[in-house]
C-alpha cells in the first residue's frame, strides 16, 4: 500500500461496510457518543488515565512469548503467542471495557449495560463497573447462561445484574438485541459498552482503537526479540475485536500476512457454523453493514460453535472491508479441529487457551509447518481456558 | 400525487385525522392478514401499516417481537408480505398500505428489485426502522422514482436539524415515535407530545402521524388532535396474542377497538 490506511471515513464507512444503521430513537445517543469519542481520543488527560489503568489495573504490556517447544514440534515457523490471557479477568476484553468505562465516566453516565456471549466481555464490563461504582446490567442469551455458568457467577459476585435473554436463538445476537432495547429506553443515564468491533459507528473504530494497544505492543516486542517484523498474524474472529486489535497496527506493513480464523462449527458445508466471512453474505444487522449469516429472505440464521464467544452471525465491518480488499485472509476451523488446538497448546506449552483462541491455535498447526524456520508467526492468545473447564470436562465425560 | 399525499390532503380538508393500524403480516397465521385488512378498512381506518417479520426486531418491544416470531414460524417473509399487499389490492384500490420492517431483508433482495416489487404490489409507503436518512439516499431515490413514499421516524430527542433532514428526504408522512424506548412500552405524556409537535411542525410541512403508546379510544382522540394521524400497533397485536386459540375472536376484538377509536376521533 502506498497510502496510509485511514479507515473509516467520517460517517464510519469501511468501503460499503460499517455506517450507522439504527432506529431514530438511538441516533442522538450515537451522535453524543461519537462526539465524546472524537474528543477524548486526542485528550492528553484521558489518554494518560487510560495508559495508567492499562499498566497498573490490566497488567499491560502482556508478554509476547516464543513458544519454542511447540514451534520445534510443528517443524516450521517460529510461533510467538501474544499473551492476552494474562490480562486481569483473563482475556483481551478488558482493554476495551476499561477504555469505554472511562469514557462513560467522563460523559457523566451512571449506568453501564453490555451484551455477552462467552461471558468474558460481561465479566470485563462488570469488573470496571465495580471499580468505578457504576450500576451494571449484563444481557446474556439463556443458552450461554447455561453453558458459561462460572462467568455468570463471576459477574454476579462483581455486583452486576445478569439478565438471561429468552428470545430468538437465546445466544449472543439476542443479547445484543436486548441490550439495544435497554439503551433506547434508558438513554439519558446509560452507556452501552459493546464488546466487539461491530455495531453502529463509532463502535467498530472505537473498540479497535482501544484494542490496538495489543497490536502495537506485539510489533515492538517482535522487533525487540526477533529484530524484524513478523511474517504472519493469526487471530480468531467472532465479532473480531482481538483480531482487529492485533491486525490494525500492521495494516500498512504489506509484508505481514493477516489471517482471521472463523468458527466452522460442525463444518462450513453443514450450515451449522459461525463463519459469515467465509460462507455468509453482506447485509445489515446491529447497526452496521457487514457479512452476515442470513437466508434468502434476509432473516438471520442461527449459528453454531463450541465456543460461545464466536457464536455470532455477524462480524466487524472492518474485517468485511479487509476481506474484500484482499488485505486480510479469512479461514475457518471446526469444533473438532479447535479441540486439537486446545490440547496441543495445553500439553506442549503448559498454557490452557480459551476455546475461542483454540481456533487460532488449530490454524497455527496447519500454517506453521508450511512456513520456514526463520519465519515468524504471531498468534493472539486472546483468552485463558479456565472458563471452559466445565465444557471440556463434560466432553470428556467427567463430572466436576 | 401518491395515494398517501392525496389521502392526507383530503383528510385535512375534512378536518379529520388518520387512523393507522399496525399489524405484523402473517400473525398469527398467513391466512389471517388479508381478511383482517379488509375488516379494518370497514372499521374506518385510513392507512394500514403492515409489519414485515424479522428475526431480530431490535427496536420493538416484546409484543411485536412475539408477533414476528409467530409469523416467522409460518415462514412469513418480505416476499410473502408483498404477496399479502398484492392480494389486498385485488379488491381495494384506495386504502394506502405502508410496509414497515428492518433493512436486512431489503439488502438481501437488492434495493432496485425491492423498489420494483413494492411498486408492483401496490404498496404506497416504506418505513425501514434501521435505515436513517444518512444511509437512505440510494433506497429512497429508487422508491420515489416509483411513486412510493419513504417514511421516516422521529423520536422525542430528534433535534430540529434532524427533523429538517427527514423533511428533505421523506415523503408521505413522518412517523413520530412519542415515547423513548421500544414499541409498546410505558406511558404517554400528552403535554410532552404537544410541545414536541409544535417544534416538529416548525421544521416540516409533511403530515405527522403519532404512535407508540396509543392503547385506547380516549388516547387515540387526544393524540389525534395533536397530529395528523394516530398509529396503533401493540394494542392490536395484544388482542391477537390474547386470542391465539381463536383468530376469529382476535379479529373481532381488533375491529371493536378500532371502531371505538374511530368514533372517539370523529366526535
Amino acid at each position: 500500500m502506498t497510502e496510509k490506511y485511514n479507515m473509516p471515513d467520517a460517517r464510519g464507512h469501511f468501503g460499503v461496510y460499517g455506517g450507522i444503521f439504527v432506529a431514530e430513537t438511538l441516533m442522538p445517543a450515537i451522535q453524543e457518543l461519537n462526539a465524546a469519542y472524537r474528543h477524548y481520543m486526542t485528550d492528553a488527560d484521558f489518554i494518560a488515565e487510560l495508559d495508567k489503568d492499562m499498566q497498573h489495573y490490566v497488567g499491560r504490556p502482556s508478554p509476547l512469548y516464543h513458544a519454542e517447544r511447540w514451534s520445534k514440534e510443528l517443524g516450521g515457523a517460529q510461533i510467538y503467542l501474544k499473551r492476552e490471557d494474562l490480562n486481569h479477568t483473563g482475556s483481551h476484553k478488558i482493554n476495551n471495557t476499561v477504555g469505554q468505562a472511562l469514557l462513560a465516566k467522563r460523559m457523566g453516565k451512571t449506568r453501564i449495560i453490555a451484551e455477552t456471549g462467552a461471558g468474558q466481555h460481561g465479566v470485563a464490563t462488570a469488573t470496571v463497573a465495580a471499580r468505578l461504582g457504576l450500576e451494571c446490567v449484563i444481557y446474556m442469551g439463556a443458552v450461554d447462561v447455561a453453558r458459561q455458568s462460572l462467568n455468570v457467577y463471576r459477574m454476579k459476585l462483581l455486583g452486576a445484574t445478569v439478565i438471561a435473554v429468552e428470545s430468538g436463538s437465546k445466544t449472543l445476537k439476542d443479547a445484543l438485541n436486548e441490550a439495544l432495547r435497554d439503551w433506547v429506553t434508558n438513554i439519558d443515564n446509560t452507556f452501552y459498552i459493546i464488546g466487539t468491533v461491530a455495531g453502529p459507528h463509532p463502535y467498530p473504530a472505537m473498540v479497535r482503537d482501544f484494542q490496538a494497544i495489543l497490536g502495537r505492543e506485539a510489533k515492538q516486542q517482535c522487533l525487540a526479540q526477533a529484530g524484524k517484523l513478523p511474517d504472519a498474524l493469526v487471530a480468531c474472529v467472532g465479532g473480531g475485536s482481538n483480531a482487529m486489535g492485533l491486525f490494525y497496527p500492521f495494516i500498512d506493513d504489506a509484508g505481514v500476512k493477516l489471517i482471521g480464523v472463523e468458527a466452522a462449527g460442525d463444518g462450513v458445508e453443514t450450515g451449522r457454523h459461525s463463519a459469515p466471512l467465509c460462507a455468509g453474505r453482506p447485509g445489515v444487522l446491529h447497526g452496521n453493514r457487514t457479512y452476515l449469516m442470513s437466508d434468502d429472505d434476509g432473516e438471520i440464521i442461527e449459528t453454531h460453535s463450541i465456543s460461545a464467544g464466536l457464536d455470532y452471525p455477524g462480524v466487524g465491518p472492518e474485517h468485511a472491508w479487509l476481506k474484500d480488499s484482499g488485505r486480510a485472509q479469512y479461514v475457518n476451523i471446526t469444533d473438532d479441529e479447535a479441540l486439537g488446538g486446545f490440547y496441543a497448546l495445553t500439553r506442549m506449552e503448559g498454557i490452557i487457551p480459551a476455546l475461542e483462541s483454540s481456533h487460532a491455535m488449530a490454524y497455527v498447526m496447519k500454517l506453521a509447518p508450511t512456513m520456514k524456520s526463520d519465519e515468524i508467526l504471531i498468534v493472539n492468545l486472546s483468552g485463558r481456558g479456565d472458563k471452559d473447564m466445565q465444557t471440556m470436562a463434560k466432553r470428556e465425560g467427567i463430572e466436576l | 400525487m401518491s395515494r398517501l399525499a392525496g389521502l392526507f390532503a383530503e383528510l385535512a380538508q375534512k378536518n379529520r385525522k388518520a387512523l393507522i393500524p399496525f399489524v405484523t403480516a402473517g400473525d398469527p397465521n398467513p391466512e389471517f392478514t388479508v381478511p383482517l385488512m379488509h375488516a379494518m378498512v370497514g372499521a374506518g381506518v385510513d392507512i394500514i401499516e403492515l409489519g414485515v417479520p424479522f428475526s431480530d426486531p431490535m427496536a420493538d418491544g416484546p409484543v411485536i417481537q412475539r408477533a414476528s416470531e409467530r409469523a416467522l414460524a409460518h415462514h412469513q417473509s418480505l416476499r410473502t408480505t408483498l404477496a399479502i399487499a398484492t392480494e389486498f389490492r385485488k379488491t381495494n384500490g384506495h386504502t394506502p398500505i405502508v410496509i414497515m420492517g428492518y433493512l436486512n431483508p431489503v439488502e438481501v433482495m437488492g434495493y432496485e428489485k425491492f423498489a420494483d416489487a413494492v411498486q408492483a404490489a401496490g404498496v404506497d409507503g416504506v418505513l425501514t426502522v434501521d435505515l436513517p436518512p444518512e444511509e437512505a439516499e440510494e433506497c429512497t431515490a429508487l422508491l420515489k422514482a416509483r411513486d412510493v413514499d419513504p417514511i421516516f421516524l422521529l423520536a422525542p430527542n430528534s433535534s430540529a436539524e434532524r427533523v429538517q433532514k427527514m423533511d428533505a428526504i421523506g415523503s408521505g408522512y413522518l412517523y413520530y415515535v412519542s415515547l423513548k424506548g421500544v414499541t409498546g412500552a410505558g406511558h404517554l405524556d400528552v403535554a410532552d407530545v404537544e410541545a414536541k409537535l409544535t417544534e416538529i411542525r416548525a421544521n416540516t410541512k409533511l403530515p405527522v402521524a403519532i404512535g407508540f403508546g396509543v392503547k385506547d379510544a380516549e388516547t387515540a382522540k387526544t393524540i389525534g388532535n395533536l397530529g395528523d394521524g394516530v398509529v396503533v400497533g401493540s394494542a392490536l397485536i395484544s388482542q391477537i396474542e390474547a386470542n391465539l386459540h381463536s383468530p376469529a375472536q382476535a379479529k373481532q376484538a381488533i375491529i371493536e377497538l378500532l371502531t371505538s377509536m374511530r368514533q372517539a376521533m370523529d366526535n
